[in-house]
Order: C-alpha cells, then structure tokens, then sequence
C-alpha cells in the first residue's frame, strides 16, 4: 500500500490506517476541534455561565479547610484567654455558608453542564444519524454497516462516558489543582513552595503516564474489536460451523484473540498499577516533607497550628485530582478517537449530491434515457462503456444477461444510488442530478433480492412504501401482488411482529412483503432486479400474474435468471459487458437465432 | 478515585429487556449471589495471590490512617513543647509509612491483574466453547448481539467487581469501623457526632442507587432500542433508499433519541442531587466539629494536635462512606451480569453427540417416521416423514414455499433433532454418532450461504483443511467460482464481514465449492443455485452431475432443472413426504407437482409478449 498524502484523509479514509503521520494527525485533531466548536456554538452562553458557577462553587469548597484554619488560629486563642468564642461561632458560621454555597452551585453546575453534554449529545446523534442516511449506496457498500453502527453506537457512547463522567471531573480537577496551589502559597510561601516542590515531578509523571496509556488504550481497542468480531462472526455462521466441523479451529483463533486482549488489558492495568501508588508516593512524600518544615516553622513560630493544618488538609485534596485526571484520561481518549472518526464521517460528501436548485416533478410519466453514460467504479474497468437507451413511459423491458454484464448497475443508475462517471440519465426529460430527491423517489422504486424488513408488523412493513397509507390500502396491495393469503395465514395477520431481520419468514414471503410493499409505493417507473428469484413456481407465477396488471401503466425494468419473468415484458435487452448486444420484443428476438433465441430454447429444455 | 469510572464500557449495553421470551426459566430474585459464587472455582489456581493481594490492602489502610496520627504527634509533641529533637523522628516515620503505603498500593494493584484478567479470560473462552456447542434451536432464538454483551459487556462486570469493587467494599467498611473507633478513642462526643453524620449518607447512598439503578436500565433499555433502529438504518439501507424514506427513518430515530434525551436528563438531576448532598453533609459536620473541637480545647478536654488530627481522619471517612451505595450497586450490577453469563453456561446443548464412528460410510440415508416441531408450536412443520435415500443416490426435494424443506435437510447433519422418529446413516442413528464423525460424512450448501473473514481458500477448505491445490482447483470449476482466481489477491482475498464484499451469486457458488470440496458421503444442497443466472447454473448443474453420481445427494429443488440432477423426487406436502417418484411420473400423475414445478402450466408464453 501507497503512503496517502495529507489530501487523501478526508473523510473516513484515516479509519483504515494504523500509523498516521504527524502532519495527519494535527489535521484529523484539527478537524475534531472544528467539529467540537460547532457543537459547543449554541451553548456559549449556557457554558459561560456555567464557568461562572464553577469557580463560585470550587471557591467555596477551597475555602473550606482554610476556614478551618481561621477558626483554630483565630478562634481558639480568645477562648483560651478566656474572652468567648465570638469569633469562632462567626468563623463556624462562614463555614457552614460557604459549605451551603457549594452545595447549592454544586447542584447548578451538575445540572447544567449534563444538560449542556446531553444536548450535545442529542445532537451529535441526530446529526450524524442524518448524514449517514444522506450519504450515497456507494459509501454505504464501502464503509459497511458494521461501522455505521458502531459509528453511531460505540461512538457515541464514548462521548457520551466524556460528557457525563468526565467533563465534570476534568473541570473540578484541574480548577482545584489551581485552587489548591494559590491558596497554599497564599497561606505561607515557603512553606507553600516547599509543598508545591514535586509539583514539576508530578506533571511530568502524568505526562509520562498519558503517554503510555495512549498507546496501550489503543491496543486494548484494537484488541477487544478483534475479539467482538470474531465472536459475532462464528454466532451469525453457527450453522456453518457446526456443519463444517470448524469449532476447534474456531477455538484455536477465539483463545488467541481473547488472550492478546488480556494481555492489553494487562498492560493497561500495569500502566495503572504504577502510576496510582507513584501518585501517592509523590503526595506522602511531600506531606512528610511539610510536616518536618511546617513543624519546624511553627515550632519557631513562623506559622500558626492553623495553617499547618490547613495545609494538610489542601495536600489531600491536591494530589487526588491528579489520580482523578489520568483516570478518566481513557475517556478522554476514547472520546478523542470517536470524536475524529465521527468528524470524518460527516466529511464525507454524498457521492450523489442533492442538487442546489431541486426540480420537483409531480405525477411523473416514466420516460428513461440514458445517454452517452459511462460507469466505472475502477477508472480502467468501466461497467458500462458508453450507453444510449431510450424507454417510453409505460413500457416493461427485460434485462437479460450474464452475470457482470451491468444489469444491475443499469438499474441502480436509474435509481440513482449512483451518478454516472460521464453522460446523463434522464426522468421524463429531466437529467436525475437536477431532480428532487423526494419526486425521484416517489416516481422510482427498486426491488431487489435483499428485501430487507424492519421490526414492526407486517402491515407497518408494506406501508414503508408510502407511510399514509390506509389499513385498506395496505391489504389491498397484498392482495394485488398475492401476498394476503401468507399474511393471513400468520398467527396475527397483518399484526404479525416480524422477527429480527423478518425472523422465522421464509426468504420468499419477505420477497412477497418487499412486493406489497413496492406496490404500495404506486411510482411510476419499477425496477425489479432479480425479485422474484427466492419464489417458489406457484408465488412466483401469482406475482407474475399480479405484474401485468401493475405493469400495465407504468414503466418497468425487469431484471431476472429465469426467462419466465422476461415473458410479461414489451422488450427485450441483452446485456454483454455494458453493451446492449440485441434490443426488440420477446417474440421478435425468439423467432430471431440470436443470443435470446438460445438462451429462451436452453429454459424451454430446462423446464421439460 | 472513583473505580467505577476507571474503565470504559467499549461496548452499548444491551436492553436487558431484549432477551428472547424465556417462558421456561423461573424469574429469578433481583440479588441471587448464587450465580457469581459459581464462578468462584475460577479463582481457584489463584488462592495463594489473592492471600497476598487482600493482606496488602489490609495493611495499606493501616498505613493511610496512621498517617495523619503522626501529623497529631508533630503538633501535640515538638510544636507545642518546642521539642525540635523529637520532629525529624516523626517526620521520618511519616516517611516510612507514606512510602510503605504507596509500595502496598503497588503490590496491590500488580499482584491482581493476574487473577482478575484470569478468570475473566477463562470465562470467555468457556462461554465461547459452550456457545459453539449449543444447537442451531438454541441459536435461533438468541441474536447474537445478545450473546455478545453477555461475553464481553458482562463479563466486564464482574471481572470489575471481582477485581475493584470486592475489595473496595471490605476495605471501605474496615476502614470505616478502624477510623470510628479510632474517631471515638480520641474524643468520643466528636466521634459519636461523626458516627451519626454517616446515618444519613448511608440511607440516603442506599435509596439512590435503587432509583439509581431503575433509571440506569431505562436508559438502557431506550438506548437499546435506539441502537436497533441504528442497526435496521445501517442493513436495510437499500431500502431506505430505494424508497425514499430518508426522513420517515430519521423522524424515528429522531423520537428514539430524544426520548434517551429526557431520560438521561432524569438521571443527572438524579445524581445532581445526591453528589450534593454527599458532599454538603460532611462539610456541615466538619463546622460542627471544628466548633465543638474548638469548644473542647478550650475547655481543655480536647488537644490541638488531637483537633487537627480529628479533622483529617474524619475527611478520610467521605470517600469510603459515599462509595458504599456505589459498590453495592456494583456488587448487584455483577450479580445480574453473573446471572446473565450462567444462564448461557447452564443451557445445556440439546444436541450432543453419540459415541459411534462409522468406518468407510456408504451413505445409505433414511427418515424414519420423522416428526419435528419447535418448541411451544402447536403445529409440527414435519410428521410422518418416511424417505429412503441409497449410497449414490440422490433425491430433490420438492415442496411450496414454507414446507418445511430446510428443516428436513437440518436434520442430517443435526443442525436440528427431530422431536419423535429417527434418521439413520448406514443403519446408525445419526444421535449415536459423535457430531465431528457425523459432520464429516455430510455436507450442506446452504441457500444464504455464510462466509468467514478469512481468505477465500480458509473459506473453501473449512470442510476439509487438507485438501490440495488440485481438489481445490476442481471444486471451484464445479460451483463454476472461477471469478476468485481475478479477485485483487486471488485465493488469498480476504471475504467476509471485514472484508472483500461478494455478491449472492458469488458467495452461493463459493458455499457450493466448499460443501464439494469436502467429498461428503452425504451432499445437502438447499436451494444452492436461486441466485445463479441460466447460464450459470446450468454449467454448475453439469459438474454437480458428476459430483452426485458419487456421493448420496438431497437437493432441495425450486426449478424443474434443478430436479433433474436428481434421480427420484419427494415431494414435501402438508408437513410429509405425500409422493415419491420420477419427475415425468409425478409431473403427469400429481396435479400438485404440476403445480409446483410446470413453470408455464397456466402461463401462455405468447400472452405476455404480444401485448
């Protein structure tokens, strides 16, 4: 594999590569960054206030053991001699206002920064849930939808772990580290510095520590994913496994792979193992540092019993954040990577973009040309070299030909899941990169093999083709298309909740539902690309039936193996490599000694 | 340091509700330690570690408390008395203890992740192994996302409990009674107010995580819900399209999300106000200390030294108290997760293998009175099915959509095991058969074909791991795959879910090379060819020809061309076999295989064209 240069990682083409370049990675974080103002954008005012409420409220939770301090120095003295504890019940009095403030701006700060992160998160979702669904068949073909859904998922969620987890704790940490640090010098200097010595030490430590764990999240990542897919790759293929006799082997790879995941795991917990109890070290060394000099200083009378009190109630607070930070640093991370990937997904431009001045067309009639159109996925193998083809509206062709031939591809252009390299696809006079997303839709409908069902009943199913449908209108076209009689035979009916992914139907009775379905819809131009292939002779030959009736006022595009389909069709074209090699009616081309002349005798003998 | 953030759920959690209906299975009690106590056999080779890890901890806590005592030493000795002798001494022991309890911290930390990652890693696999012997009946009712947060999600769980939370909760509750006591035998009215301050927190810790907990699942739950509109969003994507539905899909999603929206909002108000409340309580107590503290060492009962010391320990007692309604919802989170884990690994396969091998199989093939019907249907898919299939014979199946053909070729290789009746191999019932003897003599090309991440030649020789180039070779000019050979890296191309993607035709022809590659005795093609086109399939029908006149064959046929690879057929009525015979036979005698297979019985050709 080539090294990509920078212009090559936009989008989501940096997902595939495991060592990015410097210049690369300041590119992906910038991009993260940019991503992360615009969300953070709407809520500024919300934020600033929220800053506001944090320094309030951590101000008040500092003050605290200083409080303290105050009443042993200044309260206890008067008592002693005797002259009441005035000032002390005032001093105890602060506290217990400053303790009350904390608690209620605590309480403010909690519930607005979750509001913030959960509206952010909100529209984080919606937002690239949104883009996913805009984005064309090709990226979808390429990207997978194993990604998709970890993209919106997994994703998400680590963000999600940022926002709710670890934003408050990054912002009450680092703000009490400051805090702390402010505060102990402004109680005394030298001892202050004294205390802040390891300071430095411990920054570097931390940075040490971040480092490493960059790198050995990373790995647990890359781990656990290998893991999760393996295991969710033998469960789906169970049946091929067990029948295969693959268990061992299966066995052989899982252990593998959960064993590399330990041992990331491992490391990770090493990493952690030492850089907790460093931590500590580093903090009870300097509390036994402050303690000899503190001790000393007030012995001399340098400093107040308070103040070293004070002190060693601020030094338990100061190297706690610490463990606090690099705790949730795994988050952060997790976040990090998640946010970038999902910055490259809403980079991604539709590789059938929505056109700037939309044209709408109502009650479309049908009429497809191609003209001059060349495809190519690889730019040296061209699917479709260069073709002209005109279909009048109302007119049913079948595609025949071998696989490869750009049947398919035919059809999908049509649709529009993808944009011709060179030359135009037109809809009743209108090129389809200048159409309305929503009329091209209305007016085209594809049906392929995969027919895909969505959990719901089966009536919501075949109302996926046109959602305000009636009842009526849904029974209806079940019926038209011959499918009513396998829905009634269901324990619910129309009711029937479909399994997960169409659950116990059979491959057939999805393929009649995603028929109903494409009925309902009503467009003006069908497609049908190899639909009625998982039928049975008597379902197929229902439909078939049901198709000259469907048929008969709108344009078709029949794509199918068996020829039996091809009968119900006005013409005929056959395809070889992206070329229309004959074109005429059925019986023309019959009578013909042609291509379909041969391949129509070889079906006949087949059915005898 | 709050353990329970130390780690990162990598995985959603699933609904919990998104388990299939389990009518079978008794509810079980919400706190049933039952199911983590079995695991304990895990931690077995561990026992000497584990001695060593919960002494550390023990003393680590001795070294934390006693800590700030020394600082009430530095205070009440050489401050008050100017004893400047005396500090160094201290400042050293405070040393010593600072570094002994960090070195204790260490050993602690080290020492278990040998043990925790053990036992989470040995689980795993076990669970892995168990799963993979579990049947297909099993199988069908389980998705596998289920599955997969009960290996990793859960397992996750425990290993956090096991490692964190356990140990967490014994050295919280020690530490709570040491400092207590120790809170009480320096000045006990103090003590006795910083023991009562504890009352509240804890009722409070314990009625949050209820509500805590509820409001967790709801989250879960809607979250579960969410990802499975993401994931019918993600598959069904062609249809989205197709239909223009865009915005019908998001407005879903879009309800889905907001409903995660107001829910999650419910559990930070929640927690807002808890963490509050854990917080203000010990504040308030420390000014009700400081004021009595100072009342006291006023009035000379109470030391300065003792009052510093008091504050300390006390602020020590926050952490460990607030933890407890945390590490109680962890320690029941584990337990439901352990539930979780051993109601796979008690599920015990329905289909185990026999004892038998057969020696040179000849693959005599019978269905005697064979009835199947899954669990709780009132209606069997198949009764009474009696079929005779000889060594070298091969017999198409033919039936309407949903008669139940694929269950009956499941049953030979024991995907599925017939619920009364047997089939029998050569005589043997295949369930006295050990499954890997079985699985070797039969071999199913299955209709949605499944491939693996792995090479196209992984793919192909799954059956048969010792198959030569030339075998090889054969097979894949009989299922006429030949396309692997332009793939970018030909053989070794990687395929499946993480890899090269392949289309239904592809991938059925790549199933059928592997189910010939490993020249079973006994060769189930169901519905292998649907996706081929003619000509294909024609080609593919004449090498099988082949193929079939040495093995025993069950082809479950569609098309009249696919029939005639076989030399009789059984047609599938009603749940049973109603005919068997040659095509030419039943085409004329049996009005329903006419039916069936006569693809233009009623359809004049010349009707459709001349329109």
């Amino acid at each position: 594999m080539t090294t990509p240069t920078v212009t090559d990682w936009r989008g989501v083409a940096s997902e595939d590569q495991d060592e990015l370049s410097e210049k690369v990675s300041v590119l992906l974080r910038d991009r993260s960054r940019r991503l992360l103002g615009d969300l953070l954008t709407p809520h500024r005012k919300a934020i600033a206030l929220l800053t506001a409420i944090i320094v309030v409220s951590n101000a008040a939770g500092l003050a605290i053991p200083y409080l303290v301090k105050v009443g042993i120095d200044a309260g206890i003295p008067p008592m002693l001699k005797g002259t009441g504890p005035g000032t002390l019940i005032t001093v105890v009095g602060v506290i217990v206002a400053a303790a009350a403030t904390q608690a209620l701006t605590r309480q403010a700060f909690l519930k607005l920064s979750g509001r913030i992160g959960q509206s952010i998160l909100l529209e984080l979702r919606r937002r690239v849930f949104e883009h996913f669904q805009r984005l064309s068949l090709s990226f979808h073909e390429k990207y997978t939808s194993g990604r998709v859904i970890s993209r919106l998922t997994s994703d998400i969620e680590a963000i999600a772990e940022l926002l709710q987890s670890g934003f408050d704790g990054l912002v009450t940490a680092v703000l009490t580290l400051f805090g702390t640090a402010v505060l102990l010098l402004v109680l005394d200097v030298p001892l202050g510095l004294v205390a802040l010595i390891p300071l430095p030490l411990l920054l570097l430590f931390t940075r040490w520590f971040r480092r490493q764990s960059a790198i050995v999240y990373r790995r647990t990542r890359e781990t656990v994913a290998l893991v999760i897919v393996h295991f969710v790759e033998s469960m789906t293929g169970i049946r091929a496994v067990q029948a295969f006799r693959r268990e061992p082997r299966n066995q052989e790879i899982f252990r593998q792979l959960n064993d590399d995941y330990r041992d990331a795991n491992a490391r990770s917990m090493r990493l952690v193992a030492v850089f907790m109890p460093g931590i500590k070290l580093i903090g009870n060394v300097t509390v036994a540092g402050v303690l000899v000099y503190g001790g000393w200083l007030a012995l001399h009378g340098e400093i107040t019993v308070g103040v070293l009190a004070a002190f060693l109630l601020y030094l338990r607070q100061f190297y706690e954040p610490m463990q606090e930070i690099s705790q949730f640093y795994n988050t952060l991370q997790s976040a990090g990577a998640a946010l970038e990937k999902l910055s490259g997904v809403l980079e991604e431009e539709p590789g059938v973009p929505e056109p700037r001045e939309p044209k709408v067309l109502t009650g479309a009639r049908g009429r497809v040309r191609f003209e001059g159109v060349r495809f190519a996925y690889v730019e040296e193998m061209p699917i479709l070299p260069g073709l002209d083809l005109t279909v009048p509206a109302g007119q049913s062709v079948a595609l025949v030909g071998a696989t490869g031939a750009g049947k398919t591809t035919l059809a999908k252009l049509i649709s529009r899941f993808y944009d011709p390299t060179e030359g135009r696809v037109l809809l009743d006079g209108i090129d389809l990169r200048r159409l309305d997303e929503l009329s091209l839709r209305r007016a085209v409908v594809m049906v392929t093999q995969e027919n895909f069902l969505f959990s719901g009943t089966v009536a919501d199913n075949i109302r996926f083709g046109r959602p305000d449908a009636t009842d009526r209108q849904v029974r209806e076209a079940a019926k038209a298309i011959g499918a009513h009689e396998f829905v009634m035979s269901l324990p619910d009916g129309y009711d029937t909740e479909v399994g997960q992914r169409g659950g116990r139907m059979s491959a057939g009775q999805r393929q009649l539902v995603a028929f109903a379905r494409a009925f309902l819809a009503d467009p003006a131009v069908l497609i049908l690309d190899e639909a009625t292939s998982s039928l049975d002779v008597p379902s197929e030959r229902l439909v078939q039936r049901a198709l000259r009736t469907i048929l008969a006022d709108r344009t078709a595009l029949i794509i199918a193996h068996r020829l039996s389909t091809v009968e119900i069709a006005d013409r005929v074209l056959v395809m070889e490599r992206g070329e229309i090699v004959e074109d005429g009616p059925p019986d023309r081309l019959i009578a013909a000694s042609g291509r379909f002349a041969g391949l129509h005798r070889a079906w006949l003998e087949s059915l005898s | 340091m709050r353990p329970w953030r130390s780690e990162n759920r990598l995985i959603p959690r699933r609904s919990l509700d998104g388990m299939p209906p389990d009518t079978s299975s008794p509810r079980r009690p919400l706190l049933s330690s039952n199911s983590l106590w079995r695991m304990r056999s895990y931690l077995r080779p561990y026992v000497a570690k584990l001695v060593f890890i919960w002494l550390a901890a023990l003393l680590g806590i001795g070294a934390s408390i006693a800590l700030p005592l020394v600082g009430k030493e530095v205070i009440d000795g050489p401050v008050l008395h100017g004893d400047s002798g005396a500090l160094l001494p201290l400042g050293l022991v405070a040393l010593g203890l600072g570094v002994v309890e960090a070195f204790l911290i260490f050993i602690r930390r080290w020492s278990q992740i040998g043990p925790v990652l053990g036992l989470e890693t040995r689980i795993r696999d076990d669970l892995y192994e168990h799963l993979q012997r579990l049947p297909m009946g099993f199988h069908g009712e389980w998705q596998s996302g289920q599955l997969l947060s009960r290996a990793t999600t859960d397992l996750s769980t425990i290993r956090r409990f096991l490692g964190f939370g356990m140990l967490f909760l014994v050295m919280n509750i020690l530490q709570l009674s040491v400092v207590t006591v120790l809170l009480l035998n320096m000045y006990w009215p103090l003590g006795l107010l910083v023991a009562a301050s504890a009352v509240p927190i804890i009722v409070v810790s314990l009625r949050f995580e209820k509500r805590y907990i509820k409001i967790s699942r709801q989250v879960q739950d809607e979250q579960g819900d969410l990802a499975t509109l993401v994931e019918e969003s993600a598959i069904g994507i062609r249809t989205i399209k197709a239909f223009g539905r865009r915005h019908h899909v998001y407005d879903q999603y879009d309800d889905a999300a907001r409903k995660v929206y107001d829910t999650s909002m419910d559990k930070v108000r929640l927690s807002a106000r808890f963490f509050t409340f854990l917080e203000v309580i010990p504040n308030f107590t420390l000014a009700l200390v400081l004021l009595l503290g100072a009342l006291a060492v006023g009035g000379g009962s109470l030391t300065l030294g003792t009052l510093v010391a008091f504050t300390t320990l006390m602020l020590q007692l926050v952490w460990p108290i607030a933890s407890l309604g945390y590490i109680l919802a962890m320690a029941q989170e584990s337990m439901t997760s352990a539930d979780r884990v051993m109601e796979v690994m008690d599920t015990v396969p329905a289909i185990a293998g026999g004892a038998r091998t057969v020696e040179r199989p000849r693959g005599h093939l019978r269905f005697e009175g064979v009835e199947f019907r899954f669990p709780g249907a009132d209606r069997p898919v198949l009764h009474d099915v009696w079929l005779e299939v000889r060594p070298g014979e091969t017999v198409a199946v033919v039936g309407a959509t949903g008669s139940g053909k694929t269950t009956l070729t499941s049953l030979v290789p024991r995907l599925i095991d017939p619920t009364a009746g047997r089939v029998t191999i050569d005589g043997h019932d295949v369930r006295d058969l050990t499954l890997p003897a079985l699985r070797e003599v039969v071999a199913t090309a299955f209709e949605e074909p499944t491939l693996f991440s792995m090479s196209v030649r992984e793919n192909l020789m799954l059956g048969r791991p010792d198959a030569t180039e030339e075998e090889l070779d054969a097979a894949i000019r009989t299922a006429q795959a030949m396309f692997v050979y332009d793939l970018p890296w030909g053989l070794d191309t990687r395929i499946g879910e993480q890899g090269l993607s392949l289309s239904g035709g592809q991938r059925q022809r790549l199933a059928l090379a592997r189910a010939v590659l490993s020249r079973p005795r006994i060769l189930v093609l169901d519905d292998t060819l649907s996706a081929l086109d003619v000509e294909t399939e024609a080609l593919v029908e004449e090498a099988l020809r082949h193929v079939l006149r040495e093995a025993t064959g069950i082809v479950v046929a569609h098309r009249a061309s696919t029939v005639l690879l076989a030399d009789k057929v059984a047609l599938l009525a009603g749940g049973t076999i109603t005919h068997v015979g040659r095509h030419q036979e039943l085409l004329t005698d049996v009005p329903e295989y006419r039916e069936l297979l006569a693809q233009d019985a009623d359809l004049d050709p010349s009707e459709g064209a001349l329109r």
